[in-house]
């Protein structure tokens, strides 16, 4: 008699109970779906490594047309404010340390002779080293724009200097920095919504005593687990949607690869960070303690090891090879190659790879850790 | 009439730390049986045992005719286990808990709504209301109802009435009295002693040892001194006078009185009274009383922790 409707409808009845927690608590609801759209609107428009409005100073001790003609060039990009024409280069330190520019050049004394005669001179360059990524940028900028124009100009440098690099950004030119945040936070949120929240909904059962009684069901604890999933995996989606719809429409993000293979990839990332969760939530009964794993076990190195802000390529070796085993490194490759070099399965078949061994990792020390009891 | 569990030798620990030592008992069907004892007595981790949540060390268990090791799931999809916190979701409404645990039992609400239907009614006009918003009294009805849903042969309920009005703790006991009059066989577990009276058998857990076994008339029976109920001005005083008598023995504290047990086979009210009055107490009165359950339960626990006076 108990039997008749079988365990399906029983699955239905939890997943319709998961969806209720989500939307009854203000708190989840609010990190499930504004998080995202708010994440991805302050790293777009506030959180930015291009830049704007770089205040220089020209000292220029050799006034010749040649100087003149470099500083407005220099100028006219638009990116450049002049800020000061200082005499003597011993007034540049105040006016870094007073924050009134961001960098100066100095021409040395005959500066326009020296070029035409010995086809060599110096510019010096200073910026404000304590902030390293906008000096390295500023730099690269300044060099470009000076042996841009000479190369215009009649005083090719090739002579003396062999050969001359020409930076060229392939699939994002202008260096936009939301290109790539948008698969960064793509991985980051995921990992907060799926992992998170998941190792978070488990451990609250257990808490509460509910996880007794669900034990003592009729519920397999595949279909406790699976139950627990479903949600999270259908809102993760929708959150993926979401923001490639807003990186797309309001910055206007490309995906130059296959939408149908960055879901699916996604899809599998969620996975990942899905079987995550729940292996935390086995082996803890606290929420309390399911957090802290999942912020400072999986967050932090998703935001710092992924390569999201920091590049892989250039943290120290150990470093490195933590970020091996962090999906959301493999995940952002994919993403990145996926949207901005419009790359195929057949190039990241690899990364997929890792992410798929990872899941089926994890997936198979959760069950083996479930507990059908209690301790 | 059938068993419906059966112990034997059953002994649990958890690390070094005993928890269940040399368990056995009978509960036939039908029967409402508490298990009495103190916190850390081992009543948690023996119903526990019997819903299967945990699994014994040593001795042989039998809940419903079944191994609670091998066949465990039998077992669960019969029982009804009520976990000493109200496991409730608190953000969701009465009638959507109780749906739930319906559907994760394969039934629905409607099927035995009969077996419920007096508990429920009282919740009815809270229908709509969340489960974390309820009194005491109203999250145990409904977690009551939550455990009954699926019509078991077997409910374990794990100190229902802790934290419960007085009220509410005697329209429980009530509801379980109906419960068991439709056949339900209900094993519940508590720290009141007051509770013990109200079951078919009681038995008395102390330090995961059982104290004694049977009807509540058959446990007071246990208790063979002389017993007397004795009031003075000065509570305290009269305590420490009683226990000082030469002929004590026990003395303790029960409501506005004090229960003292005398060593010898008779003992006469005026003797006691002599006694007080000679040590300067006033308005004396002592009156001999019958044993009750808590007076059975102190004398035996004192047995146990093997200490002949104090």
């Amino acid at each position: 008699m108990k039997n008749r409707k079988g365990t399906a409808s029983s699955f239905r009845g939890f997943v319709k109970k998961e969806f209720l927690h989500i939307f009854r608590d203000r708190r989840s609801a609010a990190i499930l779906f504004g998080m995202p759209i708010i994440q991805l609107l302050l790293f777009g428009y506030a959180i930015r490594n291009e830049i704007n409005e770089v205040k220089i100073a020209v000292s220029d001790l050799s006034h010749d047309s040649l100087t003149r003609a470099i500083k407005s060039k220099l100028l006219s990009s638009g990116t450049f404010v002049l800020a000061g024409e200082p005499e003597s280069p011993a007034a540049i330190a105040p006016l870094f340390a007073e924050g009134e520019i961001d960098e100066a050049i100095i021409f040395e004394p005959g500066f326009g002779v020296r070029l035409e005669r010995d086809r060599r001179a110096e510019i010096q360059v200073i910026t404000d080293g304590s902030d390293p990524n906008v000096s390295r940028i500023i730099t690269g900028y300044t060099t470009a724009a000076v042996l841009d124009y000479l190369r215009q100009s009649s005083f090719p440098p090739e002579g003396k200097r062999g050969v001359v690099a020409e930076p060229l950004m392939m699939f994002n030119p202008s260096l936009k920095s939301v290109y790539l945040f948008v698969p960064g936070l793509m991985a980051m949120i995921l990992m907060l919504v799926s992992a998170l929240m998941t190792s978070i909904s488990i451990t609250r059962e257990k808490e509460s005593g509910t996880m007794e009684v669900l034990l003592v069901s009729s519920l397999k604890p595949v279909q406790i687990i699976l139950g627990k999933v479903v949600p999270y995996f259908i809102l993760s989606f929708v959150n993926v949607v979401s923001i490639v719809a807003i990186a797309s429409v309001v910055f206007g993000v490309p995906c130059r690869g296959s939408y149908l293979l960055l879901l699916m990839e996604s899809l599998l990332f969620i996975m990942t960070a899905l079987s995550l969760g729940i292996f935390i939530s086995t082996m803890t009964n606290s929420q309390q303690v399911a957090m802290m794993i999942s912020l400072g076990g999986l967050l932090l190195p998703t935001i710092l090891l992924s390569g999201f802000i920091f590049p892989v390529e250039s943290m120290p070796l150990p470093l490195q090879v933590i970020s091996n085993i962090i999906p959301a490194r493999w995940y952002l490759e994919i993403v990145r190659a996926i949207m901005l070099k419009g790359a195929g399965i057949s190039i990241l078949w690899q990364e997929t790879l890792v992410l798929v061994v990872m899941t089926g990792v994890l997936v198979a020390a959760s069950v083996r850790k479930f507990k059908e009891r209690l301790q | 009439m059938g068993t419906a569990i059966s112990l034997d030798g059953v002994e649990k620990s958890f690390g070094a730390v005993p928890a269940l030592r040399n368990i056995a008992l009978r509960v036939d069907e039908g029967e409402l049986f508490g298990l009495i004892g103190a916190d850390g007595a081992g009543k948690t981790t023996l119903i526990r045992i019997l819903c299967t949540l945990l699994v014994a060390d040593d001795g042989k268990a039998e809940v419903l005719g079944l191994d609670p090791v091998k066949e465990y799931r039998s077992i669960r999809s019969r029982i009804g286990y009520m976990p000493g916190t109200f496991s409730l979701y608190e953000d969701l409404s009465v009638e959507e808990n109780l749906r739930f645990f319906a559907t994760v039992f394969n039934t629905t609400v409607e099927e035995n709504y009969e077996l419920i239907r007096d508990i429920y009614s009282q919740l009815e006009p809270f229908r709509t209301r969340r489960a974390g918003k309820l009194s005491g009294g109203m999250k145990q009805k409904l977690a009551l109802c939550c455990a009954l849903v699926h019509r078991p042969d077997l409910l374990l309920l794990d100190e229902p009435t802790t934290g419960v009005d007085a009220v509410s703790r005697r329209e429980f006991w009530e509801m379980l009295q109906r419960l068991k009059k439709q056949g339900i066989t209900i094993v519940v577990s508590t720290p009141y002693m007051d509770e013990a009276s109200l079951c078919d058998r009681v038995a008395f857990l102390q330090e995961g040892t059982l104290l004694a076994v049977d009807t509540p008339e058959g446990v007071t029976g246990l208790f063979t001194a002389p017993l007397f109920a004795v009031r003075a001005r000065e509570k305290y005083r009269l305590l420490r006078e009683l226990r000082g008598f030469e002929h004590a023995l026990s003395a303790y504290a029960f409501g506005s009185s004090v229960h003292y047990a005398d060593r010898r086979r008779s003992a006469s009210a005026g003797e006691i009274r002599d006694h007080l009055e000679k040590r300067g107490l006033q308005d004396i009165v002592v009156e001999p009383v019958r044993p009750g359950i808590e007076d059975t339960f102190m004398a035996l626990m004192k047995q146990g922790r093997g200490e002949g006076d104090d």
